[in-house]
């Protein structure tokens, strides 16, 4: 890590069982809480995403989803000869990482804002800047549609100040659409982790760096921005995942090309009833999401940003 | 730096009023569509075009005689209710067992806690249809609640850690050095200190499920909830002010509770 910025008070000193005073007396409490706790999470996280699994490596739907069956790999090897699932997959990442980046940066300035200059009002300007995020995503995305479409607000405001004669037809129903349409969606959410890392920075560092003579902008690049890095992969990564599997916002403003790689395998599920090959399109799906987190915790470091 | 002078200490300077402006220029940019919505939940042309025709209030009047919008509605609240008080109890269970006990398996335990937030919602759709079509159970609202549990988890477990965290255990020593069983202890001390982050993870979880429709797409059944509706009904243009009326109705509802939930916490 670089510069501490500075221990964790709050962090947990005594909480564990107490040091070999047989029996403890708050075992038959643990298992009380632990039991039904990992069940459900058993049995609502693990279990279906093993079934999924499973259910990928099915020949075909024929008979119960349970019934015994032959493991095949026919659905990968589908999935590895068409090329154009993998030009999706890479285009859905391409977009969420696109749609991820540009949230992020825009978020930076504002939690930089949040953290150090909107002093007393500070608490204030962050609701202001979260009523957004806290209404209805559907009803943002409506809201872009009529901003955006062909009788939309700003081509019927355009035309009707007479600066356009036809509607401007390219801001809608494309992947730009979506990209945009998911940006502006996003750059309030993206906005806390950084704000949460930023108000952990110890002031004292900037007293230090300023004694050493560093300038300003020396002050921000050696010392804000180095310790506001895992903030800023919180908010990359806290944007992407969602992104990169998002169906319904390019139906929504997409069209017909601006699908992504979620919109095959909901077809897969609904519309085309092949369950298995939608399946193996998950896992493939699941798989990538994981490895990209795995690689950004490794930046991020959960347990600081959550200070535990 | 040649001259010598030591810059003022504290934090970096110069007054950046660029970045006010930027931060002005974002939450116009935010509120423009949300405002617009407003302004169009009120006008009484049929289209969302400029210019407006005139102020009404016939949307609104029209919103409260279509019963299908109603029902939607309705069946939001209801799975709204449910998931959000599953999540919160096992969100909190999940908070004490993470901060109170140290276990074996206890990082896979706060793993499984937060896996939602990591699996994409398309997903964790598909593998719930899965578990759902294996068990033999049909799609309905329930099925749409048990997600909205799952997906609310993370976000319950998180709050009420935080608070856990942050509180000293010397109280709940105290309780014991007193003569307090254990679950005594967490029903008199821990619990009621964590009660407004628990009031605040539900507040959390309610309004993720009222706002969910990429696992409710996949999981309702005949039983749409009110976001599942608006997005079958977008495609009709008559209906597009009514769904506005509506989604503006909602929204106001939301970000009282959600206004209620930050104040609870702060306390």
């Amino acid at each position: 890590m670089t510069v501490g910025a500075g221990s964790n008070p709050g962090a947990p000193t005594g909480l564990g069982v107490r040091p070999s005073r047989a029996p403890d007396p708050r075992r038959l409490t643990f298992l009380a809480l632990a039991l039904p706790a990992v069940a459900a999470l058993a049995l609502l996280i693990v279990v279906p995403l093993l079934f999924m699994v499973a259910l990928s490596f099915r020949p075909d739907l024929r008979g119960e989803l349970l019934s015994p069956f032959v493991p095949t790999l026919k659905h990968y090897e589908q999935v590895a000869e068409t090329f154009s699932y993998w030009r999706l997959l890479g285009i859905s990442a391409g977009m969420a990482a696109i749609v991820a980046f540009v949230a992020t940066a825009a978020a930076f300035p504002l939690a930089y804002f949040l953290a150090f200059r909107a002093g007393r009002r500070a608490g204030l300007y962050l609701i202001l800047l979260l009523v957004p995020f806290w209404t209805s995503y559907l009803l943002r995305v409506m809201a872009w549609k009529l901003m955006l479409g062909t009788e939309g607000v700003i081509n019927s405001g355009l035309s009707s100040l007479g600066l356009i004669d036809e509607p401007l037809d390219a801001l809608l129903y494309n992947r730009n659409a979506v990209v945009v349409t998911l940006i502006y969606v996003w750059i309030p959410f993206a906005t806390l982790p950084i704000l949460a890392v930023l108000g952990r920075i110890d002031i004292r560092l900037h007293d230090a760096a300023a004694d050493l003579y560093s300038s300003p902008w020396q002050q921000f690049r050696r010392v804000t921005l180095p310790l506001a890095v895992p903030g800023l992969a919180a908010a990359f990564l806290m944007v992407f995942i969602p992104t990169v599997g998002e169906y319904v916002t390019p139906l929504l403003v997409g069209g017909t090309g601006g699908s992504m790689f979620g919109n095959i395998i909901q077809d897969f599920f609904v519309r085309a009833a092949n369950w298995p090959l939608g399946a193996a399109l998950s896992v493939i799906m699941l798989a990538t999401t994981l490895v990209l987190v795995v690689v950004g915790l490794r930046i991020v470091k959960p347990r600081r940003l959550l200070g535990i | 730096m040649s001259t010598g002078r030591r810059p003022r200490s504290g934090l970096p300077r110069p007054r950046l009023p660029a970045l006010r402006g930027f931060y002005w220029l974002m939450l116009g940019l935010l509120y423009l569509p949300i405002v617009l919505l407003f302004v169009f939940s009120f006008n009484s042309n049929t289209t969302l075009s400029f210019p407006l025709r005139g102020f009404t209030t016939d949307w609104y009047e029209k919103l409260f005689a279509t019963p299908a919008l109603l029902g939607s509605i309705r069946n939001s609240l209801t799975v709204a209710v449910g998931s959000s008080v599953a999540a919160t109890v096992l969100g909190t269970m999940l908070a004490i067992l993470l901060s109170r006990f140290n276990f074996r398996g206890r990082n896979l335990v706060a793993g499984l806690a937060i896996l939602p937030l990591l699996v994409p919602y398309v997903v964790l759709a598909v593998a719930l249809l899965v578990l759902f079509t294996v068990l033999g159970v049909d799609r309905s609202l329930l099925t749409v609640g048990v997600a909205h549990s799952i997906v609310a988890l993370p976000y319950a477990t998180l709050i009420v850690l935080a608070r856990l965290i942050g509180s000293e255990p010397q109280l709940e020593d105290a309780a014991m050095d007193l003569g307090a069983t254990y679950p005594g202890t967490l029903r008199l001390v821990v619990v009621p200190m964590a009660m407004p982050a628990i009031v605040s993870a539900w507040i959390t979880a309610f309004t993720v499920s009222f706002d969910e429709f990429a696992l409710a797409l996949f999981l309702a059944g005949r039983d749409q909830t009110f976001p599942v509706y608006l997005i079958g009904q977008l495609r009709f243009a008559q209906s597009l002010p009514i769904l506005i009326s509506a989604a503006v109705l909602l929204m106001t509802g939301t970000l009282t509770l959600i206004v209620i939930a930050d104040r609870i916490r702060r306390r």
